[in-house]
């Protein structure tokens, strides 16, 4: 097996068939693998928060948000060589990791992260093939790019493959 | 002016380590009070660390562990997390209850125990600081969970790295002297807070 490739949180990378990507521990953040099967090509981006729009400071680090990261990533893999309408998404976390009153801003934040993202990916039509989201418990997600099979690893759970 | 955690200056820093002394010592004196031993406590260290950084320091992503969580709010906002590993928790609990079930994982009844110590340590803590500088301090109810520590600390993360690409927290950690029972108490607070808090110790901002 090659060496896995490390994301961290508010980060992404891309790579080429055969590396693996991982990002260890998703609580609240949403881990969105994006891949194009012709070309092996594919990124994996730790999104951290839902959106930009209310923060005015320029220089914020697009990687944190869903609806930056995922336009910038979809670019670099693009350049990368993924074909235009090729690229699918897989993605995981967007849990409730305490659990607090309902309505709560602290949370709804894994929920509106998921929705975030999906509204990302929707806008750039980029359809997506699996998801391990919700509930209340940490996911650890590597994405195989050989295979472009994304699977994740939990405490005390079974390791399910997508 | 400081506007993120990044910019806070070494005297100010110092000052929420001497916060984070009386903040913990208090909930030292209470965990003691608890279990009938003498509890160690360290020097409260303040770190300024990217989030990657904050979650390795605690042991590593994947480290399964026992977090107790209480959001507090009015004049000062924030959250203090109590950790602890899941072997220190059980051992807490059969020192409470004074037997040890045999049981390989934390029953229900040894979770609700460790969500109360962590309410009362915390509730310690703030009460310190509320005494100190007159701030009106509410606290949530807790809750806990039992996770890999990098999903547990994405709360926080979320939370307070929305500006800025670092996380500021105050930490100490406890060693129980008979038992060697371990834990750590970290303490988060919004930049405007901390402002707040300096300005009532007289500190210039």
């Amino acid at each position: 097996m090659s060496q896995l490739i490390v994301i961290g949180i508010s980060d992404y990378k891309f790579a080429k068939a055969p590396e693996v990507l991982v990002t260890y521990a998703l609580g609240s953040c949403v881990g969105v693998c994006l891949y194009d099967k012709i070309s092996k090509i594919g990124g994996l981006s730790h999104v951290m928060l839902p959106d930009s729009t209310n923060f005015s400071s320029k220089d914020f680090n697009r990687m944190k948000f869903a609806d930056t990261a995922l336009v910038d990533l979809v670019q670099e893999l693009k350049r990368a060589g993924s074909g235009n309408n090729r690229i699918v998404a897989k993605i995981a976390g967007g849990a409730q990791m305490f659990a607090v009153q309902q309505g709560s801003k602290m949370g709804a934040i894994g929920d509106r992260n998921i929705q975030c993202v999906k509204k990302a990916l929707s806008e750039l039509r980029i359809p997506i093939l699996a998801e391990d989201t919700g509930l209340n418990f940490g996911r650890t997600q590597y994405f195989d790019l050989e295979t472009g099979i994304m699977k994740i690893q939990s405490l005390n759970r079974q390791i399910n493959e997508y | 002016m400081f506007e993120n955690y990044e910019e806070l200056s070494a005297e100010q820093i110092d000052l929420l380590r001497e916060i984070g002394n009386i903040g913990a010592g208090n909930a030292a004196t209470a965990l003691a009070t608890m279990l009938d031993e003498k509890v160690d406590m360290t020097v409260p260290s303040v770190r300024i660390t990217g989030f990657d950084e904050a979650v390795t320091s605690l042991g590593g992503a994947e480290t399964m562990t026992v977090a107790v969580l209480v959001n507090f709010s009015g004049d000062a906002n924030g959250m203090i997390m109590f950790l602890l590993n899941v072997e220190d928790a059980k051992s807490i609990m059969d020192i409470l209850i004074g037997e040890d079930d045999g049981e390989e994982e934390l029953s229900e009844m040894k979770i609700s125990g460790i969500k109360e110590i962590g309410n009362i340590l915390s509730s310690s803590y703030l009460n310190a600081i509320s005494a100190l500088t007159g701030l009106t301090i509410h606290v949530s109810v807790p809750y806990v969970a039992i996770d890999m520590v990098g999903a547990l600390m994405s709360v926080p993360i979320i939370e307070f790295g929305a500006i800025g690409e670092k996380l500021m927290f105050i930490e100490e950690n406890f060693l129980g002297e008979t038992n060697e029972l371990k834990s750590n108490m970290i303490m988060f607070a919004e930049i405007d807070t901390l402002k707040v808090i300096m300005q009532k110790l007289g500190l210039e901002i």
